[in-house]
């Protein structure tokens, strides 16, 4: 374990130290009272652990290609933007536009999320992104999404309070969404449609929430005991009648 | 079915007394105008767009190409261009789409503009016999620079350089991404910045494997659908842009139609096969002008801090704007005209919003200047630059260097039909057809475009030798040197430029 003070020091220095540790061969390193510094993991590419004490600040994870990031409390915006491996687990709230344009690996947040989460995600077989959230979300949650999973789960929320804000899914061509509860048609975009699970689904959604209740010490059968939904595009093209040739 | 009311722009031709029935130009028409009856070619005008292919494949000259004699009743305010689209709107509910840049007679400042001679009283140079230097760095410009003597007794450069891009002239290729334009047409604009020593750029659809030699020369881009971004790509060329805007379609995103997304193309962008692969209109990452800084950040800790554009469409209010960019941390900024051209626009957008060029480039320039920053970053300019003339009155006008892409495309053989967003460019240019794209042999055409900025560099080299100059530095923002013909008070105010005869 090697550690990092991280109080005060600027985000360009705590990241050009962070980078000289993994460059000396260390895999696990923890960040000592992290207050909200910018870009932590952004750009890495090793397989090491990063612990972060504290609550790190936006672009968390930016462009990140193989690091696993530990949050052990809350984290803010735009975490996982554009990322391609690795793994991000928030133990807290985390805000809005996580995993933006995300090509891969996975991100873990506890509780809520902000607005416009997952959107654009892409995928592909190998290549698939998972972002799971233990709370609830804001409006556009998975917009434009082309590929992947977006898992929500609201686990703390009373019956009949809505999981998620307005245009769910809206502009969707590809990936899927698995919504634990009911979703109301009402809030989802034109491009999506609201369907059952079926075997297949259940499996694959059963593998990554497994991996989910591991990081949080949560129990896996609780968790899927209450019925889910899967939103999915409804055309290969929602927008291949707005032009004229 | 019924026959579309909307008029064939066009009259396809084949003289059958000359026609030897080769059949070259059923094989050449990517939009499949003609046709083989068993004794002669069929001809359907209505497909034609006047690309001219066939023309140029015909060995007989027997084919011709006219603008389609019939046309509705002439009048003033309703023209073929509106009746067409509307005609077109009313069969299909859909926005007609446009290819290549804005193509109404909006006035071209840069036709209006003249440079300055040098005669007499101050004596001319010949750069056929004189050093001549065109070189220019894009990027930040330290506020002083301090030398000192080396070891070796030779003065060295004691400051240390911000990171930059070195081009061996002032003209770089615009964006334009694989999907958008062909693996070949990206060859051709590669091989080319690698022989003149100036950059390419990727546009938003990934780095294909097969320009790694040339990523030397080779700016990457970064847009609101973030296709085939990840650390790698970041860091396989020079620089990094972010694309905010595009001259041809300021405020919308981009719609890269289905049919242009085959396998290949499909798993650069990691998007399905076949669906239109979406470039958001904004970057939901950037609301402002903070937001835009955080992404300059994150590329700058991904990258080892090289240099980062952002590119914008140059709309009302663009001087601020770039004000705005360069202190969010930019080293260069890419101004796009309204004249720029596009793979495909809604033509209502693309004739209807923004500004010309010359007019945001004189505002951003003066801005940049009155605040103090304008070392703080380069200035691209592009949108309509058709000739070295023009890169001439842009680098006057206070650009450091300006980016074509329309130009470089027609040296492979684009007539500007501007039909790209169908993806049947018979040029294999804006096409993923691969019976078409094998047409462009990237060598072939790679040299012709070498031949093009070789004759624009000789051009600009004579341009500033009459001017009296010995490097393109002593042009950039010397608007003294230009005077505008025919131009209004306001608008000579707004370049800060006099009128010929002061």
């Amino acid at each position: 374990m090697f550690e990092i003070e991280a109080k005060g020091v600027y985000f360009k220095e705590l990241n050009e130290m962070i980078r000289a540790a993994i460059k000396d061969g260390e895999k696990d390193i923890t960040l000592k009272n992290v207050n909200g510094q910018y870009y932590i993991g952004t750009g890495l590419c090793e397989k090491v652990n990063i612990t972060i004490d504290g609550v790190p600040g936006n672009d968390l994870a930016a462009f990140m290609d193989g690091p696993t990031l530990l949050v052990q409390s809350n984290a803010q915006d735009n975490i996982a933007n554009t990322m391609n491996s690795g793994k991000v687990v928030v133990h807290g709230h985390a805000g809005d536009v996580l995993g933006y344009g995300m090509r891969g690996g996975k991100l873990h947040i506890k509780s809520d999320v902000g607005y416009r989460v997952g959107i654009h995600m892409k995928g592909q077989k190998k290549n698939s992104p998972v972002i799971i959230s233990g709370g609830t979300a804001g409006d556009f949650f998975g917009e434009y999404m082309a590929g992947g999973t977006l898992v929500l789960l609201g686990l703390e929320v009373e019956d009949g309070t809505p999981l998620v804000g307005d245009y769910l899914g809206s502009g969707m061509h590809g990936g899927q969404i698995f919504i634990r509860g009911e979703v109301d048609p009402t809030r989802c975009g034109a491009e999506v449609g609201v369907m059952e699970l079926t075997e297949a689904d259940l499996k694959v959604l059963r593998k990554y929430l497994e991996d989910f209740c591991k990081d949080f010490d949560l129990d896996i059968e609780e968790v899927m005991s209450k019925p889910f939904e899967k939103l999915e595009p409804v055309m290969a093209r929602p927008y291949g009648n707005l032009y004229a040739y | 079915m019924f026959k579309s009311q909307a008029l064939p722009e066009f009259l396809a031709t084949i003289d059958n007394d000359k026609c030897i029935r080769c059949k070259r130009c059923i094989q050449n028409c990517g939009w499949s105008v003609y046709e083989w009856s068993g004794e002669r070619v069929l001809i359907d005008s209505s497909k034609c767009v006047k690309c001219l292919r066939c023309y140029h494949y015909c060995p007989v000259e027997a084919i011709q190409i006219l603008d389609n004699p019939t046309k509705y009743k002439e009048n003033s305010s309703w023209t073929f261009n509106n009746i067409k689209n509307l005609k077109r709107q009313a069969e299909t509910g859909g926005m007609p789409l446009s290819g290549m840049g804005c193509s109404l007679p909006y006035p071209i400042l840069f036709d209006s503009l003249l440079l300055d001679a040098c005669q007499v009283t101050n004596p001319s140079i010949d750069p056929l016999r004189e050093p001549m230097e065109l070189r220019t760095y894009l990027g930040k410009k330290p506020n002083k620079v301090e030398v000192e003597r080396g070891k070796d007794g030779k003065l060295k450069l004691k400051t240390k350089m911000p990171p930059r891009i070195e081009l061996s002239a002032p003209f770089i290729f615009s964006p334009m991404s694989f999907g958008a334009i062909s693996l070949n047409a990206q060859k051709v604009l590669a091989m080319a910045a690698k022989e003149c020593g100036i950059v390419m750029n990727t546009g938003e659809g990934g780095f294909h494997e097969d320009l790694k030699p040339y990523s030397k020369s080779v700016m990457v881009q970064v847009a609101s659908g973030r296709f085939g971004v990840n650390p790698e790509y970041l860091n396989a060329g020079v620089a990094v842009e972010i694309k905010i805007g595009q001259g041809a379609k300021p405020g919308i995103g981009g719609h890269l139609p289905g049919e242009k997304i085959p396998l290949q193309v499909a798993k650069t962008r990691m998007i399905p096969v076949g669906t239109d692969a979406i470039s958001p209109a904004p970057q939901h990452d950037i609301y402002s002008i903070e937001d835009l800084r955080q992404l300059i950040y994150a590329i700058k800790e991904a990258t080892g801090y090289k240099p980062v554009s952002v590119k914008i469409a140059t709309v009302h209010n663009v001087a601020a704007i770039a004000s705005g960019i360069v202190r969010a941390g930019a080293d260069i900024v890419y101004l796009d005209g309204f004249r720029g051209g596009t793979g495909a626009a809604p033509s209502v957008i693309r004739d209807n919003l923004g500004i010309p060029i010359e007019h945001a480039l004189a505002a951003v320039d003066d801005r940049l200047r009155q605040e103090g920053i304008r070392n703080e970053a380069s200035v691209v300019a592009a949108g309509g630059i058709r000739s070295a003339a023009d890169a001439a009155k842009a680098i006057a006008l206070g650009a450091d260097a300006v980016a074509i892409g329309t130009a470089a495309l027609m040296t492979m053989g684009c007539t500007v039909c501007g039909k790209c967003y169908t993806g049947n460019c018979s040029w294999g240019i804006t096409t993923q057809r691969p019976e078409l794209t094998a047409r462009l042999d990237p060598e072939v055409y790679g040299q012709r475009l070498v031949n093009l900025i070789t004759a624009w560099k000789h051009e600009l080299q004579e341009i500033l030798g009459a001017l009296g100059v010995n490097a393109v530095e002593s042009l950039r923002g010397s608007r003294e040197r230009l005077r505008g013909v025919g131009l209004d008070d306001n608008i000579l105010d707004i370049l800060g430029v006099k009128p010929a005869g002061r």
